[in-house]
């Protein structure tokens, strides 16, 4: 049983007193960032990068890790408590989760989504541990061309299924390559686009553009929409659903992890799609639903809750095993992967085992640690959702700042940071989704890289792409999503569909 | 809302909603036949990114399909997003979507966020850490039309406590704290 000795492996490295704190400190702050409401799990992810700065890789990773699911709990709170939704994964979560609040369930539908999220989570942790150790063995038969490919099924495969606009959004991945063609080229050792700046030869900085453009150009569009918030801070009492809401709960549960499992392994896939799909599925399946779907029913938070973290979790897979994200939070998991010198892609599994079934087995550590901390943390939470936004922000920058600063201790990363403030800023007038950006951003220079490779072996040829029948099924599938969603009865329902989570 | 996707393939199809929008809108002539201004000004943003990165790419070599230099790739990528931002910003000219006008910037929270920051990243060597905190916690504080002075100040003099214990005993970061002038 090798799957049970990488899985010991892994929890000896997650149990071990270091990381468990690391994994608890992560859980415990990104839930309370989470919770500020407008900020979703990328910009808390981004803002609370420079903090593992100085941590091993492996304790650094287990604390992203712990940040994101607890940004993503922390969301959940704000949208059941506020119906702000931190993100766009939470959309559904307001539906019922704050109509609940507002009769007087608040406590059992946080309780229901830590408990929906946590049985999510201990299924997918295993689904992950299974399924990537064959996906690495596929993946080390990849030339530089499938993984070219790989890399366009991935880019295109997470903006056809996540973003309203498929031009928009292709034209924001291609914006994102180049920025992060930016520095030196490893090949020439020319410096490219830097205009003689010396900073800038290193490249731009990944933290820079991720807080620039989703933590500081959130906090300006924040600051202008003047909404009033009420807030059921009064009516928390008793995180535990009564056993008829957990009878009608646990169904909608299973049928959401199942289907974020699902979901989430797909490019593009992660938490969004998942928390919609399973939405969808139980407004389908549930006979008389009462109360109805929209007014508080409890099946509508335990089934998108559960879905969406199965499907984060999952979204792990092609990440840890390829080293090519589905979605921004995978982004910037793997930023965090090579500021500590580890270069993603299948060969983390063979060289840092540890820290590979390390971070696997954490996840459900994680998960645990949430649903521990569930009761205290909403007492906490309740308490910063009281803290005046106007407080918040300049409290928020102040860690983002000195998180730049500290990041090669120059005041450079500062200023870019703030510059790509305003390009965020911009994005959002514009409504250009920045995740596509983020995405290209980080996989530019591996791109680059695997296509001078595959030209190079096939002496300059472009039909290598399309010869190799790896690489051709890639490029094949990606082209199957674009015809897909330009079907005329699929995109009348992918606009109706986002048009709700507007 | 309505994102500029959900396009108009058969007009009996629209949402009773939409209709009347683009009706009036249609009536009024105010958008100059831009019906989709965050698409067009979109579409412009891209060619221009576009077209300047082909341009600057081409003071590096540009290689061959074989051996592709510097410039090859940003090439074509420039090249690329040219070509997409046309079509992003005709579809916003000619109306093939029907939403979105581009809301008004709100340049005043822009700059007082920014502008502390920008202040920071200039005044932590020579004012140190603590004069820097005051100004950027002061300056974006003031972006906020609920600004209060007491608040803040109580605001910052918290934070600085914080940010001590937290970046300098806990994180141990090498930051100047005091001003330059007062280190030897």
């Amino acid at each position: 049983m090798e799957l049970l000795s990488n899985l010991a492996l892994g929890f000896a490295t997650a149990l071990s007193l270091a990381n468990l704190s690391y994994a608890f400190l992560g859980a415990l702050i990104g839930t309370l960032v989470g919770v500020l409401p407008g900020i979703g799990p990328v910009a808390t992810l981004a803002m609370l990068l420079p903090t593992t700065y100085a941590l091993e890789p492996t304790s650094a990773l287990i604390m992203l890790a712990g940040i994101y699911y607890g940004a993503q709990y922390g969301g959940s709170t704000t949208a059941i408590l506020v119906n702000l939704p931190g993100e766009s994964s939470s959309v559904v979560t307001c539906l019922d989760g704050y109509q609940m609040a507002r009769r007087g369930h608040a406590g059992a539908a946080l309780g229901i989504a830590a408990i929906g999220s946590f049985l999510a989570g201990c299924f997918s942790t295993v689904l992950v541990a299974g399924f990537a150790p064959p996906l690495v063995e596929l993946a080390f038969k990849f030339g530089p061309a499938e993984y070219f490919s790989l890399m366009v099924l991935g880019l295109i495969g997470a903006v056809v299924l996540a973003s309203a606009s498929l031009l928009k959004a292709i034209a924001m991945i291609i914006l994102g390559l180049l920025l992060g063609l930016v520095g030196t080229d490893v090949n020439s050792g020319v410096a490219r686009f830097s205009f003689d700046v010396p900073e800038l030869s290193d490249g731009i900085g990944f933290v820079a553009v991720a807080m620039g453009v989703f933590g500081f150009a959130e906090i300006i569009a924040n600051l202008e929409k003047r909404e009033q918030r009420e807030v059921f801070t009064d009516k928390v009492h008793g995180l535990l659903p009564n056993p008829q809401q957990l009878r009608e709960a646990a169904p909608a549960v299973a049928r959401g992890t199942l289907l974020g499992s699902i979901l989430g392994i797909l490019p593009g896939g992660g938490a969004l799609l998942a928390s919609f799909a399973s939405y969808t599925l139980e407004k389908k399946i549930t006979r008389n639903p009462r109360p109805p779907f929209g007014q508080g029913n409890i099946r509508g938070i335990a089934g998108p809750e559960s879905a969406n973290n199965a499907g984060a979790q999952t979204s792990f897979i092609p990440m840890l095993t390829l080293g090519i994200p589905p979605n921004a939070v995978m982004a910037l998991m793997i930023g965090a992967m090579t500021i500590h010198n580890i270069q993603p892609g299948p060969q983390v599994m063979t060289s840092n085992p540890a820290l590979f079934w390390g971070l696997i087995a954490s996840m459900w550590v994680g998960n645990l640690m949430l649903v521990v901390l569930n009761l205290p943390l909403t007492g906490l939470s309740i308490q910063l959702l009281r803290v005046p936004y106007r407080l918040l922000y300049p409290a928020i920058l102040v860690f983002c700042c000195i998180g730049v600063f500290s990041l090669n201790n120059t005041s450079f990363d500062v200023f870019a940071t703030a510059a790509f403030g305003v390009v965020g800023y911009l994005f959002y007038k514009l409504k250009c989704e920045p995740a596509p950006l983020l995405l290209g951003f980080i996989l530019a220079p591996m791109m680059e890289e695997h296509l001078r490779r595959a030209m190079l072996l096939s002496r300059g040829d472009p039909t290598t792409f399309f010869t190799r029948p790896l690489s051709l099924g890639l490029l094949l599938g990606a082209l199957a999503l674009v015809v897909m969603v330009t079907l005329p009865a699929i995109k009348s329902k992918r606009a109706e569909a986002f048009e709700e989570a507007d | 809302m309505a994102r500029g996707r959900c396009a108009i393939p058969a007009p009996g199809r629209l949402r009773e909603s939409k209709q009347i929008d683009v009706a009036a809108r249609a009536v009024s002539g105010e958008t100059m036949r831009i019906h989709n201004q965050k698409d067009f000004w979109s579409g412009v943003l891209f060619v221009a990114a576009g077209v300047a990165f082909a341009v600057f790419a081409q003071e590096y070599q540009m290689g061959n399909a074989q051996r592709m230099g510097p410039a090859f790739f940003p090439t074509v990528l420039g090249g690329l997003l040219a070509i997409l931002g046309v079509i992003v910003g005709v579809k916003g000219l000619a109306g093939i979507t029907a939403e979105g006008r581009v809301e008004k910037f709100h340049f005043d929270a822009l700059g007082w966020v920014l502008g502390g920051v920008v202040l920071f990243g200039l005044l932590l060597r020579p004012a140190g850490l603590i004069g820097a905190l005051v100004v950027l916690i002061v300056v974006s504080a003031l972006g906020s039309h609920e600004f209060r002075w007491k608040e803040t100040a109580i605001l910052a003099a918290g934070l600085m406590l914080l940010v001590l214990a937290v970046f300098i005993r806990g994180l141990k970061l090498t930051i100047p704290i005091l001003p330059a002038l007062m280190q030897h």
